[in-house]
């Protein structure tokens, strides 16, 4: 019979050296890389243990940072690192949303094309040319024009009190949100791009407007991956170092104002470790690591949970 | 009997390809017109023209006169986004809004018109369910998620979703595609008991189905109307010899 090809003889199961071998050398990277995670957490907490034991929690509460008499508590740091991501995300989340929105549903193609590529080229720029920006342009600009503007209108909150120093938590939040929105709108570009377009012809179809087809069909039914997207830019902005350090001012406290200056976990790191003469000091410096670490490590998996649950709502 | 809509001259376009040719059609009011045809000959596009809707493809567009109940649709300064609210729509695969509950699913289009009276709603939502044969199954769950229903019912809950809005016309876009034969015959049943309340347009590929259900067929082929007429007799006794080979199986 043509078209049917029968079996002459039983298949006989193979046995594929190759595929064997291959394997077993893919496993050897895959593992080592699960235990690269696992040896820097475990390098960070004993490098940090003279610390840990001296201070206890302590470390995480107390304000006190003075390396000369050995006392160590990392609270501003930990505060200007949440403060200074807050600010970031704040900013960031709408822009990126709306910058991920206008490609997806306004945008012409190409036009979306040529402005998405530009959007995340501003990923790729060095950190360090984001911090000589933020000192020469943002950091000017802050202290004699947005600055002045908040404390004449709000300067009765304690955040926009005090005085405008351009450089600060402010200026570390906006270059923040500047680095992290590629990030969050690539993100959620791909989430509205995943929904399907009889979601979009079903609102259009009731007589949605484009904005209400919009919140109908795209943004109502990415909460989840939204939510991701932002969770991945903040854990971003929680580690970014060179521009932070760059244009927060590094001054170890706690200050409600937005203007002071303040630091971050990742910038004190950066700017003592090279000074840090004594083994509790290197030991207060590895611990804020180790916080760090930790941080963003939980920040992330959030992430990657909301993001992979994402796809089947 | 008077006509509800009237589409005259309608020519329909994706970039230089013409998917609609000079198509002259008028639907009248509670019946139910099939729309058959081989895939690729326009028959959604033509559809699609009715609700303005296929303008939203990117380079796609239309010419024409569809007059909907007198004024046309395609007039100057004529809103689509106002044209679609009073034409309703079903799709092939359903699509209720996963973040929506079954009862906001129905209440949506209510909601963008701008009503907002809970009693209201709850009345039109009951109605429109009762209407698409929904409600028994769904009373006890409006508040769960429209896609946690089966496929059959979730079309129905669409179905119920562009009734809400108590249009005078209601375009089916091959509305049984992808539904099982249980769900499909539920949903013709459903046509025949719906175009005493609506007009039907129905675009499908199954023309059992269209012999079943419509009171008036058009056969498209390569973007022509090549015939229209009482669905009995272009199913008994076609006058275009391209109309009989189709329903014949020959082609398509």
């Amino acid at each position: 019979m043509p078209g049917v090809v029968r079996a002459k003889n039983r298949p006989v199961r193979e046995i594929h050296y190759g595929d064997r071998v291959f394997a077993g050398i893919l496993k050897i990277p895959a593992a080592g890389l699960a235990l690269l995670l696992l040896s820097i957490a475990y390098f960070l907490y004993r490098a940090a243990s003279p610390v840990i034991v001296k201070h206890g929690w302590a470390f995480l509460t107390s304000s006190t940072w003075d390396p000369v008499r050995d006392v160590y508590g990392a609270l501003p740091v930990i505060y200007g690192t949440v403060v200074s991501s807050f600010i970031a995300i704040v900013i960031a989340t709408p822009l990126s949303v709306g910058v991920a929105l206008f490609l997806t549903e306004i945008a012409p193609r190409r036009t979306g094309r040529v402005f998405g590529f530009l959007v995340e080229m501003l990923a790729a720029i060095p950190s360090v040319v984001y911090g000589l920006w933020g000192i020469f342009v943002l950091a000017p600009w802050l202290r004699t024009s947005v600055e002045p503007f908040f404390k004449t209108w709000l300067g009765f909150l304690p955040f926009f009190s005090g005085p405008p120093y351009g450089v600060g938590m402010l200026a570390a939040g906006i270059i923040l949100a500047v680095m992290i929105t590629p990030t969050i709108s690539s993100i959620a570009r791909e989430v509205f791009s995943a929904i399907p377009l009889q979601q979009r012809e079903a609102a259009l179809g009731i007589g949605a407007t484009r904005w209400e087809m919009m919140r109908l069909a795209v943004l109502q039914s990415s909460r989840r991956g939204l939510t991701g997207a932002v969770i991945l830019g903040l854990g971003r902005a929680l580690g970014e170092t060179m521009a932070v350090t760059m244009i927060i001012g590094n001054r170890h406290e706690v200050s409600l104002s937005l203007f002071a200056p303040g630091s971050t976990m990742a910038s004190i790191i950066a700017n003592e470790y090279a000074e840090a003469t004594t083994d509790t000091h290197v030991a207060a410096l590895v611990e804020v690591g180790l916080v760090l670490f930790a941080v963003t490590f939980v920040i992330n998996s959030i992430a990657r949970l909301f993001l992979s649950r994402s796809g089947n709502r | 009997m008077s006509a509800i809509m009237e589409v005259s001259g309608l020519n329909a376009w994706f970039g230089a390809a013409q998917a609609v040719k000079e198509i002259n059609l008028s639907f009248e009011k509670n019946t139910v017109t099939a729309i058959i045809g081989p895939s690729g000959c326009g028959k959604s596009t033509f559809i699609r023209c009715l609700n303005r809707l296929h303008e939203e493809v990117p380079d796609a567009r239309a010419i024409g006169r569809v007059l909907l109940e007198g004024d046309d649709i395609y007039g100057r300064g004529v809103d689509p986004v106002a044209i679609r609210r009073k034409i309703g729509m079903v799709f092939q695969k359903p699509n209720p809004f996963p973040s929506l509950s079954v009862f906001d699913n129905v209440a949506v289009g209510l909601r963008l018109g701008g009503l907002r009276r809970a009693s209201i709603l709850k009345e039109a939502v009951e109605r429109s369910l009762t209407l698409s044969a929904l409600w028994d199954e769904v009373k006890d769950k409006l508040n769960a998620p429209g896609t946690s229903l089966s496929g059959g019912q979730q079309q129905r809950l669409c179905i119920a979703r562009a009734l809400a809005v108590e249009p005078s016309i209601l375009l089916m876009d091959e509305p049984t595609s992808a539904l099982d034969p249980i769900s499909t015959a539920k949903i013709e049943e459903l046509v025949t008991e719906l175009k005493k309340a609506v007009t039907i347009v129905m675009v499908t590929h199954n023309m059992q189905q269209a012999a079943r259900i419509s009171d008036k067929t058009a056969f498209f082929l390569l973007g022509d109307m090549v015939e229209y007429g009482e669905t009995s007799r272009i199913f008994t006794a076609p006058k275009d010899s391209r109309t009989e080979r189709y329903i014949t199986g020959r082609f398509g």
